[in-house]
């Protein structure tokens, strides 16, 4: 499914080097974590995948099916089945959580060549997908994540996944500002995805997270590459650990 | 006497180096017709004494500092191709329809009159002795203090027509002033009065051209505990070139609110002078402007002067305005709370979202307060596109034009709350995503 060979990005304005050739390949239906120290990398390539403005990529591809993404516009990568989920959700003052998803919704079909959905189907899908989030009315109508605290901010992400029923998840410490509950809510949410058809990247620093999603593999990024691939063991291995091992082995 | 001979005998004086010559002035009144007597003789009287002292503006006059006042002086207009006749916004809405034709009332394609709570006449009806003879040209030279609207008496000189409205009731069916052109040089002045008696409710809507060069004047006296709503939508060619006035006086427990929208035109002047002179009071005063500089020039300006001259009242002044392709946006804003106005709650807000380098937004926000106990606060603030939120917006799949779109509402959003109505606020919420929507590319 997601397939990134020897990916090399730098910042365009100041021109330094994020990402030194990070190779990651997930086929689909499999769940893939990546863990790393601060700074490492791992944001910077979610929003590289996703085609966020301000990255060069120097060299190396990331392709989806086997179709390169980077030439693609942000909006014809989320048409072609890729999500974000953002480590740090962005407020739209005056965009109402609903008339935001069903924007999407029907933007993305459109662009695949579906009919859009009305707004009674609409609403009874988003309506159910949010119960099982803990998502109330009230929050489906305020504005995009404008005073959401964290965690609800998280959930609505997960929310957003949900209904726009990406083939790719790309999940930036969605578990971060989550009480254990949320936690349980979100990782529910994100099971109840899993598919044969679908694939997960799950960046997190907590092993806690992948108690409850369980990864088929775990990869390791420090300083712009991933240094070290295993399976569930490698997350325990981190947690227990920390990276100082593992960063010595790979010098 | 007739009027014509004290204005044209003459040339009138020139205070100041300031103001545009005396000549300039002349020639403009030579070039409109002038209304002979009728029910306005006196006010007429005195506002050409007026502006004869008072002159036109010059490009140096404090409040003409960022408009050009050059178009307003000139003694005709440019001639402007007449458009085609298009749906109206409002046509969903059930509505008093009266109808302007360069500047002119047409009773034929106007609703009949008679309305429940309603007493309308066109200037050309009254005669002397009406009630409007108290408010013509009254709350307009009020409002002359502290700054001279010299266009405003311009105005209540030569306006040849107007709706004279009285309000006796709760009017629930909005009227709706609707203007249409015919020639393609109309040069038109407008001049309304309108009195909502103690517990009065009334929408009024305006729409449409109103002339190839228009000045309008709106006189509203908010009695006691009346409610007024004011809605106004101004089109691409409906106004090239326009000044428009709004004069109010709002009474005890009485509420005014007046929103605009205005997408495009050429050089646009609004000018709002609200005065607050009861209890308890409640004045909003909103416009939502989109300017793209590629159609033409685009300057629009909205100077907006509040006074609070009692106690406990509330002011809102809220201003967006969206700039592209080289449209500049101009907000002038006071509020002037009186020494004893205590318990003033006076905001001001004016935003300008540029969508690229060549616009700009310029603002004026000003406060002058001779009381110790009230609430006042001002805000200005110009800034581009949210990156980030568009961003957001792509990664979900929304296409950049639409995500913009979206955007652009949502800047928007605070001025359109100031409408009300559901379904007002739905009908220029669908003008603005029209507008928006056919222009995303450009
Ligand atoms: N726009 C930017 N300007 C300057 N530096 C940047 C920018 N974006 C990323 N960086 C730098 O790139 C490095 C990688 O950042 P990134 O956000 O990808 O890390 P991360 O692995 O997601 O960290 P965390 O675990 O803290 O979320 C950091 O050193 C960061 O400071
Ligand atoms: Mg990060």
């Amino acid at each position: 499914m997601l397939e990134i060979k020897n990916l090399h990005v730098k910042l365009e304005d100041e021109g330094k080097q994020i990402l030194k050739g990070v190779d990651l390949v997930v086929p689909a239906g499999e769940v893939h974590a990546i863990m790393g120290p601060n700074g490492s990398g791992k944001s910077t390539l979610s929003y590289v995948l996703s085609g966020r403005d301000g990255y060069e990529v120097t060299e190396g591809d990331a392709t989806l099916d086997g179709e390169s993404l980077l030439d693609m516009e942000p909006e014809a990568r989320a048409a072609a089945g890729l999500f974000l989920a953002f480590q740090y959700p962005v407020e739209i003052p005056g965009v109402g959580n609903l008339t935001f998803l069903r924007t999407a919704l029907n933007a993305q079909r459109k662009a695949r060549g579906e009919e859009e959905l009305s707004s009674a189907e609409f609403l009874k899908i988003v309506r159910e997908k949010a119960k099982t989030l803990k998502i109330d009315g009230e929050m489906l109508k305020r504005p995009v994540n404008v005073g959401f605290s964290g965690g609800e901010k998280k959930r609505n992400e997960v929310l957003q996944m949900a209904m726009l029923e990406p083939r790719m998840c790309i999940l930036d410490e969605t578990d971060s500002g989550l009480d254990v509950d949320a936690m349980r809510l979100v990782a529910d949410g994100v099971n109840a995805l899993r598919s044969p058809e679908r694939s997960f990247l799950v960046i997190t620093h907590y092993q806690r997270l992948l108690d409850h999603i369980k990864p088929d593999v775990v990869h390791i990024m420090s300083a712009g590459r991933i240094i070290k691939t295993g399976g569930p063991e490698l997350a325990l291995e981190v947690e227990q650990n920390g990276y100082g091992d593992l960063l010595a082995e790979a010098n | 006497m007739a009027e014509g001979a004290v204005l044209t005998a003459q040339t009138p004086a020139v205070e100041g180096k300031t103001r545009a010559g005396g000549t300039a002035l002349a020639a403009r009144l030579e070039a409109l017709e002038l209304p002979a007597g009728g029910f306005a003789a006196a006010a007429r009287r005195d506002a050409a004494e007026r502006l004869q002292a008072m002159g036109l503006p010059g490009a140096r006059d404090e409040y003409w500092r960022y408009t050009d006042p050059a178009p307003f002086n000139a003694a005709r207009p440019e001639p402007l191709a007449v458009p085609g006749r298009e749906a109206n916004l409002f046509d969903d809405i059930d509505r008093l329809k009266l109808v302007f034709v360069d500047g002119r009332f047409d009773a034929e394609a106007s609703d009949d009159l008679t309305a429940e709570g309603l007493q309308i006449e066109s200037m050309a009806q009254v005669g002397a002795g009406h009630w409007a003879e108290t408010l013509y040209g009254v709350l307009e030279a009020e409002g002359q203090t502290p700054v001279k609207r010299p266009f405003a008496v311009l105005n209540t000189l030569v306006a040849r027509d107007g709706l004279m409205i009285r309000v006796t009731g709760k009017v629930s069916r909005p009227v709706h002033l609707l203007y249409r052109r015919a020639d393609a040089a109309a040069d038109v002045v407008v001049h309304h009065v309108i009195r909502l008696e103690p517990g009065a409710e009334l929408t009024l809507l305006e729409t449409g051209g109103i002339g190839a060069r228009s000045n309008t004047v709106l006189e509203v006296d908010v009695a006691e505990g009346a409610r007024f709503h004011h809605i106004a939508s101004k089109r691409a060619d409906d106004a090239r070139i326009g000044i428009g006035h709004v004069f109010a006086r709002v009474g005890e427990g009485a509420l005014f609110k007046s929103f605009a929208l205005a997408v495009n035109g050429r050089v646009m002047r609004n000018e709002g002078v609200i005065h607050i002179a009861g209890n308890d009071a409640v004045a909003h005063i909103a416009a939502a402007v989109l300017g793209d500089g590629n159609e033409g020039s685009f300057h629009h300006d909205d100077t907006v002067f509040i006074t609070h001259a009692a106690e406990r009242c509330e002011s809102r002044q809220v201003y967006k305005k969206v700039l592209k392709n080289g449209a500049h946006g101009i907000f002038q804003g006071k509020i002037l709370v009186k020494p004893g106005a205590q318990k003033t709650d006076g905001y001001q807000i004016s935003q300008g979202l540029l969508l690229d380098e060549g616009s700009q937004f310029l603002a004026k926000p000003e406060l002058e307060i001779y009381a110790d106990d009230v609430k006042c606060s001002h805000g200005s603030t110009t800034g581009a596109l949210d990156e980030t939120a568009l961003f957001y917006l792509r990664s979900r799949g929304v296409p950049k034009e639409q995500a913009i779109v979206l955007l652009v509402l949502s800047f928007l959003a605070d001025a359109l709350d100031e409408i009300e109505n559901d379904d007002l606020r739905g009908a220029i919420l669908g003008r603005l995503d029209d507008w928006l929507t056919s222009r995303a590319a450009g």
